[in-house]
């Protein structure tokens, strides 16, 4: 089953004064598919997004978003996609339904009153629509941004970590809503730090130091790390991380209450680590999780990207 | 492109409007700097506190008293004892001190020159200047009146300084009528600018400008946007100025209102488009407002707004011939005072008109529709 790709970039490259920020990065995704964006601060998430919207004219790379130049049509591009900034980029000191009301007023939108209206009865801000956007909580603003970014009907979804300051709740709705969105031929690409977040997307995308370092699904990511897991269970095992991160063969433990999990690429030499311990704690195999793979990549990437870097 | 610029202004002026703040300052500065500048700053000050030391008692210095009294230039404040000029002019109690001689009125009458002394604190020469010449000019004519019959003739020996002084449109030399022209050319410079050049950093510094950039706004957009609510607020700032000029400061209006208005829409939109400028290089609202002033700063100091133009050395006038504010004052005091028509306008108006394309350009050149 093939869909009509959206999203196809390549060798995207931005650099600032010198420093290569994002380097030759590559995506490729269908109608309706969610991907999440991952990787740690600073590593290029937001400068890719940019470049993505229209917003920064990369150094190197070519593309097409919605079969628009990434270059030539950055105009219409920005037209026909919605992009939630990492920043709350509304205006605080207008309401809630003034803020509405301006953008679609800019983006031409017909019907402009009934539009805002069903926006603002969607977000359950009916009754609040005249209270300053800059009153609002931090996760109620994180929602009226993201009515905001949607009302022009969008056929892409750019969203810059879109649930920071959220509550759980809201957090579930929103990827309930996305995931609706989606089911409508709607592409969201969706930058967060939440590892259950990233589980709720169709395919991620890792990035560390500008490099792309993981692309696929959750099991294909955690499959090409050839990351193996042992939990430890018993008296003191949240004790001994520090203890058994220092063995060979281990590329990194934590606790997880009262539970030690411990991450290599050999069971075998794992084994041999935690086996000091072995009476008092019982140790079994568990799958690797993402977060594993995460941790891993990203305590190793900067290695490679040293060296990846003149 | 209509609607996306009336979204944009729709905006502004919803956010000017709970800027109260803003509007304070709207109102307020014009207003201050009218009080300061129209009736506090005065470079052509009267009632001066004059003292006078009478050592001789006669009709004749009776007639010198009154017409010291009878002067706007001083303010007779008190009579000084013998011997007491010095101390009161040092320690500033009074800025002149007229001294009669015991013999003043036996030597005039023989016919020999007596002296007037006149001890001024001549720490301000603009206090001083026009004092000391409408001193003789008061003594000469005060003692004119008596000065007749047989003493007609020592009239012609007084101690002569002999001033004269010419004064073409503003006669009675009243500062505040060359003043308050020029200071609608101040209060616009730092106003517009400073404005304009906030209302976009502030998008910047408040994370707002990145959304904007990523909606279909075109740059030319955002400014008409931006510059349209702040022409408004120009005018509203025109209007509290020449409403003062007219009613409290009794500025003559020789020139067309008219014409008053066009000039003064060119040098807003000039003011728009340099704080749009500013806009575009300053990252922070505090370097916008920074490099506001230090636009103003040269503006009050070599547009001819304090000191006069020609006055001034050439490289100072060489920087004014550059500043909007110069070319604006010269048409307001040529319109409003000596009733320039559009004729003699438009030279000025067009040194206005290229700077406004200029900085135009340079607005919409600079104003990028990337993040960085
Ligand atoms: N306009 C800019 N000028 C110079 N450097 C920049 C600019 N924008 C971003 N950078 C740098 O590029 C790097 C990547 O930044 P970016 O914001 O893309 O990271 P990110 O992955 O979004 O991080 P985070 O998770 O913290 O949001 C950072 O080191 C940042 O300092
Ligand atoms: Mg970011």
């Amino acid at each position: 089953m093939t869909v009509p790709l959206t999203i196809d970039v390549a060798g995207l490259t931005k650099r600032f004064a010198g420093r290569t920020v994002v380097d030759h990065f590559d995506l490729q995704l269908g109608e309706g598919r969610i991907c999440g964006f991952l990787g740690p601060n600073g590593s290029g998430k937001t400068t890719t997004l940019r470049m993505i919207c229209g917003l920064l004219i990369p150094d190197e790379g070519e593309g097409q978003v919605l079969g628009l130049d990434l270059r030539s049509e950055r105009a219409e591009i920005k037209r026909r996609i919605g992009y939630m900034t990492q920043r709350f980029g509304l205006f605080e000191d207008l309401t809630i339904r003034e803020n509405l009301d301006f953008v679609a007023q800019v983006y031409g939108l017909d019907h402009r009153r009934r539009r805002v209206g069903e926006a603002l009865d969607r977000l359950g801000l009916a009754t609040r629509a005249d209270q300053l956007a800059g009153k609002l909580s931090g996760g109620w603003k994180q929602r009226l941004a993201l009515a905001a970014c949607m009302l022009h009907e969008p056929r892409i979804l750019l969203l810059d970590e879109p649930t920071a300051g959220v509550d759980p709740q809201a957090r579930r709705e929103f990827w309930d809503q996305i995931h609706a969105l989606a089911r409508t031929g709607i592409t969201v690409l969706v930058s967060t730090h939440y590892m259950d977040e990233a589980e709720r997307c169709h395919e991620i995308a890792y990035i560390a130091y500008g490099v792309m370092l993981a692309r696929g699904t959750t099991e294909q990511v955690v499959v090409a790390s050839g990351l193996r897991a042992l939990t430890g269970e018993g008296p003191g095992a949240d004790r001994l991380a520090a203890d058994i991160e220092a063995r060979p063969g281990v590329r990194t433990a934590a606790a997880f209450g009262a539970a030690l999990h411990v991450c290599g690429t050999d069971l075998a030499e794992l084994r041999t680590a935690v086996s000091p311990w072995a009476d008092q704690i019982r140790w079994t195999e568990t799958p690797a999780t993402l977060e594993d793979v995460f941790i891993d990549l990203m305590r190793h990437a900067s290695d490679h990207s040293v060296q990846a870097r003149p | 492109m209509i609607e996306r610029i009336l979204a944009m202004m729709t905006k502004e002026l919803r956010q000017m409007r709970r800027d109260r703040l803003m509007i304070g300052m709207m109102f307020a500065i014009p207003i201050v700097q009218l009080m300061l500048f129209g009736f506090a700053i005065n470079s052509d000050p009267r009632h001066l506190p004059l003292a006078v030391e009478y050592n001789d008692h006669s009709q004749l210095t009776r007639s010198i008293d009154a017409a010291l009294r009878n002067s706007t230039f001083f303010e007779v404040t008190r009579i000084a004892g013998p011997g007491e000029a010095d101390r009161l002019v040092r320690r500033g109690d009074v800025q002149f001190v007229v001294t009669i001689a015991p013999d003043f009125t036996r030597d005039l009458v023989r016919g020999h020159r007596p002296q007037l002394l006149l001890t001024a604190d001549a720490t301000d020469p603009t206090a001083t200047s026009g004092a000391v010449n409408a001193i003789g000019l008061a003594v000469r004519q005060g003692l004119s009146h008596d000065l007749i019959g047989p003493l007609a003739d020592r009239a012609d020996r007084l101690p002569a300084i002999d001033v004269v002084t010419h004064l073409n449109y503003n006669p009675e030399g009243i500062t505040s009528h060359n003043i308050v022209p020029g200071l609608l050319a101040i209060v616009l410079s730092l106003t517009m600018v400073m404005m304009t050049a906030m209302a976009v950093t502030r998008e910047t510094e408040r994370g707002t400008m990145e959304n904007l950039l990523a909606m279909p706004l075109r740059p030319i957009e955002v400014m008409i946007g931006k510059i349209v609510p702040y022409l408004l607020a120009g005018f509203v700032q025109t209007a509290i100025i020449l409403l003062f000029a007219a009613l409290i400061f009794h500025v003559p209006f020789q020139g067309s209102v008219v014409l008053t208005v066009a000039v003064t829409m060119v040098f807003i939109a000039v003011s728009l488009a340099l704080g749009f400028t500013f806009s575009t290089i300053a990252e922070t609202q505090l370097q916008a407002m920074q490099m506001s002033f230090f636009y103003i700063l040269p503006s009050i100091l070599l547009s001819g707004f304090l000191f006069p133009f020609r006055g001034m050395p050439g490289w100072a006038q060489a920087i004014g011939e550059v500043i909007p504010a110069t070319h604006f004052m010269r048409l307001l005091r040529g319109i409003m005072l000596k009733g320039w028509g559009v004729a003699e306008a438009l030279p000025e108006v067009a040194v206005l008109a290229v700077m406004l394309l200029v900085l135009g350009t340079v607005a919409v050149m600079r104003y990028r529709d990337t993040v960085a």
